[in-house]
């Protein structure tokens, strides 16, 4: 198992959190929590080593259309950046319904 | 199946299976009812599963949710099936055992409160070893304190299914639902198979594993109390029906002398058919239990 520590800027209030997906083979699970300071922190943790810098892409990617003020957490069993992505946006979905 | 009238019923139904635990709490419990117990958020995950290099769920795959079912407090403890098989570890043993525990003590207090179990589990969390097989040893002491009070009710309905010592656990419920995908049984097919061969059993021979571990099967030998299709609406319904029954005269586990004589009744120097099995156990001199 590794863990991938990343952090974004932020500048917008975020006033729910939001819970989606379940580490299960090929999937992963995403919190979301509302977070003072403008900057969101994301910590990963992957049960598949030495995919950081795939991990950060995805999360570069996400972030550069995402600007809420949140702590992210990802717990992973080996999803696809594909899912990851989708994972978030539910997330994000989830947090602002 | 190629009726339309089927046709339509199938595209149509809401599948319950296809809902995770936390959805298929939510759907058990009356509208707006439903409230999270130690929820994800709470972060009370295995401590075991990182030092061996596996990611933990922060619920550990156990969803506890308070609320009502049928106008009734009820607590619905749902394991989830896609988390490490569903299996029972230190943590997610212990939620379910303080869920039943304080229902128990909200009966005592004079609030009846029924407990429905959905039980998607290979049994013990084989990381976590001793302290899964004493989580479900608790679990199971307190569906016994629980099923004197207000029903117990274990729901299975696939796709995992139900093995291990959480069987056990469901064999001590007061209510036993499953579907026709749903199955029970204490070895699981490809355990059976690898201890014993697949002479014995051949795990990949699905015909075989659903006629002797699946819902029909179970339900019909008397070892599971409502056979419901895989549709949110029935399964709630089933569920509601029970627990407005409340716990039964004599609990399943404690009709020993009529498992006794069924099994007693059973040849096992030849093969038994499936269906044979249940014919027997259901026909006359089988269905009451006579101390």
């Amino acid at each position: 198992m590794e863990q991938i520590k990343l952090q974004y800027p932020a500048r917008r209030k975020v006033s729910k959190r939001a819970h989606a997906g379940v580490v299960g083979s090929g999937d992963l699970e995403v919190l979301f929590e509302p977070a003072e300071g403008e900057t969101a922190h994301v910590v990963i943790r992957t049960s598949v080593d030495g995919f950081g810098d795939t991990w950060k892409a995805v999360l570069d990617r996400f972030f550069t259309k995402y600007d809420g003020m949140v702590r992210i957490q990802i717990n992973d069993a080996g999803a696809t950046p594909g899912s990851v992505m989708l994972r978030l946006e539910q997330a994000v979905e989830a947090s602002e319904q | 199946m190629s009726s339309p009238k089927y046709g339509a019923a199938f595209i149509n139904r809401q599948s319950f299976i296809e809902l995770d635990a936390r959805e298929r709490a939510t759907a058990l419990l009356d509208a707006g009812t439903s409230r999270e117990l130690v929820g994800p958020f709470d972060r009370v995950e295995s401590p075991w599963l990182p030092m061996q290099g596996v990611t933990p769920q922060e619920d550990d795959g156990c969803v506890v949710m308070k609320g009502k079912i049928a106008g009734q407090a009820a607590v619905v403890i749902a394991l989830e099936g896609a988390f490490q098989g569903g299996s029972m570890g230190e943590v997610s043993g212990e939620k379910m055992t303080a869920a039943l525990d304080l229902a128990r003590a909200d009966n005592e207090k004079g609030i009846p409160t029924s407990a429905v179990i959905l039980l998607e589990t290979g049994g013990v969390r084989l990381q976590e070893a001793n302290l899964g097989l004493a989580a479900i040893a608790e679990v199971m002491a307190s569906i016994l304190a629980l099923r004197k009070h207000a029903p117990v009710i274990c729901l299975t309905a696939g796709t995992v299914g139900c093995f291990g010592g959480m069987s056990l656990a469901a064999g001590l419920a007061s209510y036993v639902v499953l579907t026709r995908e749903g199955r029970l049984g204490m070895n699981g097919p490809e355990v059976i198979e690898q201890e014993n061969g697949v002479d014995e059993f051949d795990s990949t021979d699905h015909a075989l594993v659903w006629a002797i571990h699946g819902g029909e099967q179970r339900v019909d030998m008397g070892l599971a109390d409502a056979l419901v299709d895989d549709d949110t609406p029935q399964v709630v319904d089933a569920i509601r029906r029970l627990v407005l029954k409340g716990p039964p005269p004599v609990h399943r586990s404690s009709q020993v002398s009529l498992y006794r004589r069924r099994i007693e009744a059973l040849d096992a120097s030849r093969q038994w058919d499936p269906k044979e099995l249940r014919a027997l156990w259901t026909s006359n001199g089988f269905r009451e239990d006579k101390r």
